[in-house]
């Protein structure tokens, strides 16, 4: 079924360096168009540059790790409800 | 004429085709279907007489007329996915689901609407066993038993309000006994925590097609009885929120596709519902303008999802990765799917959440704002993100399965059109929503560099804590623990309890039986014994003690060699004591 063994495009390291600085140059690029349009500060306290990107940011990382720390209790094995 | 009669022709007429011009008839049916709808004029009504009841089975307006435009239009898509399905069972369980689900939004009383509430549970079910696994149907066992427990609130709300209010109209329902019971039926057909694990545990377990027709119908049509009947009831809005997150934090455990995909209805599901917990014009809109978009992107992610399951026999993301080179088409249009959950700007996602965010803006709930903003980045992060990049990328599965078939390209392309074209060109929908929305903007430029920080900062951070996603072939505990091992457990209870007592009681009744058998039996024995006490010597061997004189007695009894003397006396006492109690 294989049809080839040779590194694809997504695996070499050099296009994986490619992608990873083009998403942080879309992140920079996102920051600096606040200079020219900034969003409608709603709670008082998001009013300074990149709040939406820290808020994003901070967010996938407080979800991943409490999404983590609940698997230690939550998970179970596959045949949990077998018997 | 009722949209609802294309499915009905199909059903009647599938006995007539076979192979697959059955297909086409099916097919030819929703469009058909979405034909009636288009034409559908507003303010149309029927009416029927029931039990007294002037039942309105059929009603005209906006927002019911959005919903059987979308609902028709998916069933277009999804048998066009399922051109070469070869299952008649599926197909007319399919056409039953998706008519009694169009029913259910023309229905302008409660009556006729518990009716096709009722027929899509059970014939929803039927796209779960058809996938005839153990896992299938089991689950679809604890599917249809959750939907019977809610139709069963909604019945007893229906009959505790109409015996209230004498009404049985469709509209706006009063905080009383009676709403909160309809509510609670709706709300679990919404999966609602803690009755949202049906939704994950079921439909992942359904067939391919299955997938894709379940995905859109029950929860779409609990969104619309929500806007219908519960507009700014505000414990929608906690609920909403609970869902949006709820969605969110099991996705991330979860290592089945499907099921990924499924934690996301519940995920978007709760947007919508906080949209008519809201309950502004604006926030109904948006509700509304979502349920609609949802199912287009909805639709696309199960069936790139299911070509992929077609395809490989697979869904566990630690058995796939891998599969952009295989399936390069199916990515590309799923991505599309992805980025839409996502409300990408450009994508229909984005014209239609925005709205219900600029809703709590509007209205000041800063903390469901927050919430939601949560959620938006979260639903990237396990839909935008994570089901791509698991199924596609990441590690090489060796996988190397042809590329999804022709017409479910067509299918899935059809739908990425949509949801781009809406995307960019929002005005068609908004002009299908049951208030005018004049003065919203989906694209005010500082929302839109807002949006794009949220959502790239978020898939930086996906990136930077890929090492902790990784999946397990787990299981995750849910609230449906109660009725799976709960279950089993109040049943286990129940048993001890209740045999043990029946255990007692039968050695209780037996021994009190043979206590009494015994007793009667010594009481000639004892008789004898005080009468044979008065005169010692009318019995046997003269003066002997009591336990000679018993053990004398017996043997005398067994043998039935009695004095004669002793037997006259007591036959002649015995028969005066029944003459005098006869007499």
């Amino acid at each position: 079924m294989s049809k080839n063994n040779k590194p694809d495009f997504f695996d070499k390291p050099k296009t994986r360096r490619m992608l990873w600085a083009l998403l942080w140059a879309a992140c920079g690029l996102s920051l600096v168009a606040q200079f020219f349009a900034s969003p409608e500060p709603h709670f008082g306290f998001d009013g300074f540059l990149g709040f939406n990107a820290l808020f994003g940011f901070a967010c996938v990382v407080a979800l991943v790790l409490a999404g983590r720390g609940l698997g230690f209790i939550l998970k179970r094995d596959t045949n949990y409800y077998d018997d | 004429m009722h949209p609802l009669f294309a499915y009905l022709g199909a059903v009647a007429l599938i006995p007539i085709f076979t192979g697959v011009w059955r297909n086409r008839m099916v097919l030819a049916a929703a469009l058909f279907g979405l034909f009636v709808v288009h034409s559908l004029p507003e303010g149309l009504t029927a009416t029927a007489s029931f039990l007294g009841h002037e039942l309105t089975l059929f009603r005209v307006d906006a927002l019911s007329r959005m919903f059987g435009y979308i609902f028709c239009l998916n069933s277009v898509f999804a048998f066009l996915f399922a051109y070469k399905l070869v299952d008649v069972r599926q197909q007319l369980a399919a056409l039953c689901y998706i008519g009694s689900a169009v029913g259910a939004v023309f229905a302008g009383d409660l009556i006729t609407l518990y009716v096709f509430w009722e027929v899509m549970a059970v014939a929803s079910t039927f796209l779960i066993l058809a996938r005839k696994t153990t896992l299938s149907s089991g689950a679809g066992f604890r599917y249809v038993l959750v939907h019977l427990f809610g139709g069963l609130c909604m019945l007893a709300g229906i009959i505790v309000h109409v015996q209230a209010t004498g009404s049985i109209a469709l509209t706006s329902l009063a905080p009383n006994l009676g709403g909160w019971l309809i509510l609670a039926g709706v709300l679990i057909n919404v999966s609602a925590f803690p009755f949202a694990r049906w939704l994950s545990e079921s439909y992942p377990e359904a067939t391919v097609t299955g997938g894709v027709i379940l995905s859109a119908y029950t929860t779409k049509t609990a969104v619309y009885v929500l806007l219908r009947s519960f507009p700014g009831w505000e414990v929608l809005i906690v609920v909403g929120c609970v869902m949006a997150v709820y969605g969110i934090i099991y996705a991330i455990l979860e290592n089945d596709m499907r099921r990924i995909l499924a934690f996301s209805i519940t995920n978007q599901a709760g947007f919508m519902v906080v949209g008519a917990g809201i309950g502004t014009a604006l926030s109904i809109n948006g509700a509304a303008a979502h349920a609609f978009c949802s199912i287009l992107y909805t639709s696309l992610l199960w069936m790139s999802a299911g070509a992929v399951l077609a395809a490989t026999g697979k869904s566990k993301c630690t058995e796939l990765g891998g599969l952009h080179k295989a399936m390069p088409l199916t990515l590309l249009l799923g991505f599309i799917g992805a980025l839409t959950i996502s409300s990408f700007p450009g994508t229909a996602g984005f014209t239609s959440k925005t709205m219900i965010l600029q809703a709590a803006a509007n209205e000041h709930l800063l903390w469901v704002l927050l919430v939601l903003e949560v959620a938006s980045a979260g639903v990237f992060l396990h839909a935008g993100l994570k089901y791509p990049f698991f199924v596609f990328f990441s590690k090489d599965s060796g996988l190397r399965p042809p590329e999804a078939p022709r017409h479910m390209l067509l299918s899935m392309g059809g739908l990425a059109f949509l949801c781009l074209l809406i995307g960019v060109y929002p005005q068609p929908l908004y002009a299908m929503l049951p208030f005018d929305p004049a003065g919203f903007d989906a694209y005010k430029a500082g929302k839109l560099v807002g949006h794009m920080q949220l959502l790239l900062f978020s898939a930086a951070a996906f990136f930077v804590m890929l090492p902790l996603l990784r999946n397990t072939d787990t299981v995750t505990l849910d609230a449906d623990w109660f009725y799976r091992r709960g279950g089993s457990l109040f049943y286990r209870a129940v048993s001890a309890v209740f045999n043990g007592l029946n255990e007692v009681s039968a050695k209780a009744a037996g021994g009190f039986v043979h206590g009494f058998a015994e007793f009667c039996r010594k009481i000639p024995e004892r008789v004898l014994l005080v009468v044979t006490s008065l005169n010692p010597d009318s019995f046997g061997s003269g003066r002997a003690n009591s336990a000679l004189r018993l053990k004398q007695i017996r043997e005398s009894l067994d043998a039935a060699a009695l004095p004669v003397g002793g037997s006259l006396v007591a036959v002649t006492l015995g028969l005066a004591v029944l003459l005098a109690l006869v007499l």
